[in-house]
């Protein structure tokens, strides 16, 4: 069957989200999309009428008919109806989950990577390690209710005790799933496999156990696809048969939905892997943040479950502060009427900034909704713990040690902003600024986002498993993605170190591609945007003594950067970030920076 | 004729109410279909399992795991009381015997022999549901509660704080507009709802909270002060479960903001009756929002003038409210739908609806406009 017309909708806790696909003059292209909140809320509480709300715009502007009364038409018949209908979700909460390991930081922490990168929020790590009490473990499970749990602990024919404990514990706890009652919870075990017929024995009856292989057969070696796979399947087959509305949606659909996060994250690796970079990717949502990372090869997603930009915004506000927030906005406010406000957003979730003030507030809150997430992530994402690794005398002095974060700035190529907040921003320099001032890039790195917030579909797209259309579907997804999806914003170049000490840190020569040349001096507290195309760029970095911008301290680099929507962007504020916190002159620097951005041409005048 | 879909709150004059009341682990239900009940009445109970300890008798004692059997001096199912012996070794020569105690009253619920634990679960804990409303058993949940027929006046509010409570309406306010403070409570308000126009001060709160007043309805309150109240930061809108004697319900949001009129006029016609109200919110998935019912005595003939469920979404026509500012809790008249996008000040583009608001006509983003569904 030649593809000629696909439908994916991304049901997120706030909108729902459909976008149509068009095979047009030899190409996949994105044509149409529309969006409709999500409807697990009353009067509704029925996903699939928010799915048909979203079709129904998509209808209104394409023109082409897809809906056959309350039925998503397929395949294509005509020139109406679609060839498949996908969906990926992350309403109902989310997929829910607890995971348990021997040690924290080992088998625990695989766990957690397991499940994070499966697409699930993990609202505990359990532990024998954990310091917690039995009874405690047990109270805890109890009040959570988390919708599936992944027990791991010990490598391949280790001692089964501690494992078999943790069993037991979940055994007393005798946990009941989140929604329905009438269902075993689902429990994945992926430790030790000497200790499986110990664990049947133990969970076998109470729970619905799946058994899988080991997460950590050695110590220095994870092994979490079984296990990510799993949770998929169980996800499917339990999760989401409870949730209102989607034994409705999942018969609608051509391929098993997959958790939003899930899908991106897929979408992300598959990106990183192809250009060989190292990727960070963002999706700022209304509840959460993800933010997802390839550095080394390595794949980590982090999930910060309440830091978003609606259901958790007050959250946000709590745990980042009132100053912090502020120090972003570059006008003064009644601080009281400003809680106020945020409240409001968090009890009426899904409205948007209608006036200019109302956006630079939401849009300080998401910097400091990143920049917490980003702290997370960089905490979470680390080289295996517990590897002994040999040394030579050359390493003895340098006293690396396992566990150290992956995440470096200096080597990242390229963030990806996604998520209402970073993909429907008014202009393109307000997503680029949001992503410089909360991730602080170091050196060279290429920002861009997601145009229109396609990624969980195309990540479904790409994940498709019947064979029949698997490879056109793939295809069309990256095809899409190019194309479509990733809007290059530029690139940001940060140089780093003591930039206070030089008149001119950063001298930049630039050769465009129609023979143009550029020179620049970046100086400390400076920002500079310059306009250029998503062309190569001939690049001549040369910092000043104590200042690096990739190459090391004082080195000169010659390379190729890329503008794009923004242009290329000198950040020559110094990392950290310093904001002066006088009120007058932060709102000065500001404004000056905003200016520069081209941010907020209305806050200048 | 364009229409969009916006979930409202509702504000019913007389409607059918049907409220389920689940236990939260099955167990007996203790009334039967077409029986009236009040609200104080139970209508199911269960015991939740008890709290569990854990004792690891192999490592106390230093015996194998596979020999725990052995030092056990109770059985599975036995019952134990605190510091009752539960393990011994038998020493040497009846001499040095080791012994493990049981922290706890209870009942020993396994031994394993893989790790040497020992499960004590504790008494287990009664829970019973009542009616919360008054009402007629239209259905039986088996084992599991029931769904309880009312008919009466139904009003949700946006956020509430503290979990159910009910008592008889009074008005404190004399408009929408106006505040309820702290010298307008009195002890003589314990038990009663108490109803405001636009705002409660922290202060006229507590105050309500000194008198035992059973509950507030209001239009706004601070977030700011809700620190206090509660003893933290709100992050995130999960309410219910504070353990507050006056449950407060606010019905547009927070700061001040007049009550919406049909909210208002409605309370008001109801005033003396006895209302049920429950200020636990759930803004996720699966949305909560406060309630305040008022059941009217269920009368055969009047269940043919009940409002039939008007849930269409938004039409031309449609009374709405603005949810965010500019025009923040002003209510209209939806003039048009237009399909294109506009782009508003902020230079969003969205979609929008004209309204009129005071003869004004105005664009307001369709997401920041809440159907206000009355009857």
């Amino acid at each position: 069957m030649k593809l000629r017309s696909i439908l994916a909708t991304d049901c997120g806790s706030t909108t729902t989200k459909a976008i149509l696909i068009e095979f047009i003059d030899g190409e996949y292209r994105l044509t149409h999309r529309g969006e409709a909140p999500t409807t697990v809320e009353a009067p509704f509480e029925d996903v699939t009428r928010g799915v048909l709300n979203a079709t129904m715009e998509v209808e209104e502007l394409s023109g082409r008919k897809i809906l056959d009364g309350d039925n998503i038409s397929t395949p294509q018949k005509g020139d109406s109806g679609v060839d498949i209908y996908i969906s990926t979700s992350s309403a109902g909460g989310g997929l829910q989950m607890m995971v348990a390991g021997v040690v924290k930081s080992m088998t625990g922490e695989s766990a957690e990577r397991a499940a994070l990168g499966a697409g699930s929020i993990v609202m505990d790590v359990l532990a024998s390690n954990d310091g917690r009490k039995p009874h405690e473990k047990i109270t805890r499970i109890r009040q959570l209710r988390p919708d599936m749990i992944l027990l791991s602990g010990g490598i391949d024919g280790g001692t089964t005790k501690h494992v078999i404990e943790l069993a037991e514990i979940l055994a007393a706890a005798n946990p009941q799933p989140r929604l329905g009652q009438d269902y075993k919870l689902p429990v994945i075990y992926a430790g030790n496999k000497k200790a499986t017929s110990d664990i049947e024995r133990t969970l076998g009856e109470l729970t619905d156990l799946d058994i899988t292989e080991n997460i950590r057969p050695v110590l220095e070696q994870e092994n979490l696809k079984p296990s990510r796979d799993k949770i998929h399947d169980l996800f499917m087959e339990h999760v989401m048969q409870q949730a209102p509305g989607y034994k409705k949606l999942m018969s609608w659909t051509d391929a098993p939905i997959m958790p939003t996060p899930g899908a991106v994250g897929a979408l992300i690796e598959m990106v990183a892997k192809k250009e060989n970079i190292s990727v960070v990717g963002v999706d700022i949502g209304g509840a959460t943040t993800d933010i997802f990372s390839v550095f080394q090869e390595q794949f980590n997603r982090t999930v910060s479950a309440n830091l978003g930009m609606s259901y958790s915004i007050c959250n946000v506000l709590a745990e980042a502060s009132l100053p912090n927030v502020l120090r972003w906005v570059p006008f003064d406010i009644d601080e009281k009427e400003l809680t106020n406000r945020i409240g409001n957003k968090m009890i009426r979730p899904t409205t948007v900034p209608q006036s200019l003030e109302e956006l630079v507030i939401e849009q300080a809150i998401a910097r400091e909704a990143l920049r917490l997430s980003f702290v997370q992530h960089k905490a979470f994402a680390v080289n295996l713990k517990g590897v002994q690794k040999e040394r030579t005398i050359s390493d003895a002095f340098e006293q690396s040690d396992s566990g150290q974060s992956l995440v470096d700035m200096m080597e990242l190529d390229l963030i990806v902003g996604s998520g209402g907040v970073l993909s429907h921003a008014p202009r393109r320099e307000q997503s680029a600024k949001m992503l410089i001032d909360s991730f602080l890039p170091e050196g060279i790195t290429s920002l861009a986002v997601d145009s229109i917030f396609m990624m969980p579909q195309l990540g479904v797209m790409a994940n498709i498993e019947n064979k029949e259309i698997a490879e056109q579907a793939r295809g069309a997804a990256l095809e899409v993605f190019e194309k479509d999806c990733l809007i290059r914003l530029g690139t940001c170049i940060a140089p780093v170190g003591k930039l206070s000490r030089s008149e001119i840190p950063l001298q930049v020569n630039l050769e465009f591609k129609n023979g143009e040349k550029k020179d620049i001096e970046v100086r400390y507290g400076e920002l500079i945007r310059i306009e250029a195309e998503y062309e190569e760029i001939k690049a001549v970095l040369t910092p000043a003594k104590g200042v690096d911008v990739g190459a090391g301290d004082g080195e000169q680099i010659s390379t190729t950067i890329f503008g794009g929507q923004v242009g290329i962007v000198f950040d020559g504020r110094g990392r950290p970030l310093e904001i002066d916190a006088s009120s007058s002159k932060r709102i000065s620097n500001l404004k000056k920076w905003s200016e520069a951005m081209n941010e907020y041409p209305e806050i200048g005048k | 004729m364009a229409h969009s879909y916006t979930p409202g709150l509702k504000v019913l004059k007389n409607t059918k109410i049907l409220k389920e009341r689940r236990l939260p682990l099955k167990g007996a239900v203790s009334t039967s279909l077409g029986n009236s009940v009040k609200p104080d009445d139970i209508i199911a109970k269960t015991d939740l399992p008890g709290n569990v300890q854990m004792v690891n008798v192999a490592n106390q004692l230093n015996v194998d795991a596979s020999d725990v059997k052995e030092v056990m001096v109770v059985e599975i199912g036995s019952e134990v009381v605190k510091n009752e012996l539960i393990a011994e070794t038998k020493g040497l020569f009846g001499f040095f015997k080791s012994s493990v105690n049981s922290p706890v009253s209870g009942t020993i619920e396994s031994i394993s022999d893989l790790t040497g634990q020992v499960v004590i679960r504790e008494a287990p804990l009664p829970v019973e549901v009542d009616a919360y409303i008054e009402g007629v058993i239209d259905e039986v949940i088996e084992k599991e509660g029931v769904v309880i027929k009312s008919q009466g006046a139904f009003i949700q509010g946006i956020f509430g704080i503290g979990g159910e409570s009910r008592g008889e309406i009074k008005i404190l306010s004399p408009d929408r507009d106006a505040e309820i403070s702290a010298d307008m409570i009195s002890a003589d308000h314990e038990g009663l709802i108490i109803v405001g126009g636009s705002f409660i001060s922290l202060n006229a709160y507590k105050k309500a909270l000194d008198c035992k007043v059973a509950g507030v309805v209001v239009g706004g309150f601070n977030y700011y002060d809700l620190d206090e109240v509660l003893g933290y930061t709100l992050g995130v809108a999960i309410t219910g479960s504070e353990d507050l004697i006056t449950s407060l319900i606010v019905t547009e949001g927070y700061g001040k903001i007049q009550m919406g009129q049909q909210t208002f006029d409605l309370l008001k016609n109801n005033s003396g009756r006895l209302a049920s109200i429950n200020g636990a919110t759930q803004i996720r998935a699966g949305v909560i929002r406060p309630e305040i019912i008022i059941p009217i005595k269920l009368n055969k003939d009047d269940e043919a003038n009940l409002d039939k469920d008007k849930t269409v979404g938004m039409t031309e026509g449609s009374t709405v409210r603005v949810i965010r500012s500019p025009n923040f809790g002003k209510i209209g008249t939806v003039k048009e739908l237009p399909a294109e996008l506009r782009q508003m000040e902020s230079e969003t583009m969205v979609r929008i609806a004209i309204i009129e608001i005071g003869g004004n006509k105005v664009e307001i983003p369709r997401s920041n406009l809440e159907v206000v569904e009355t009857d």
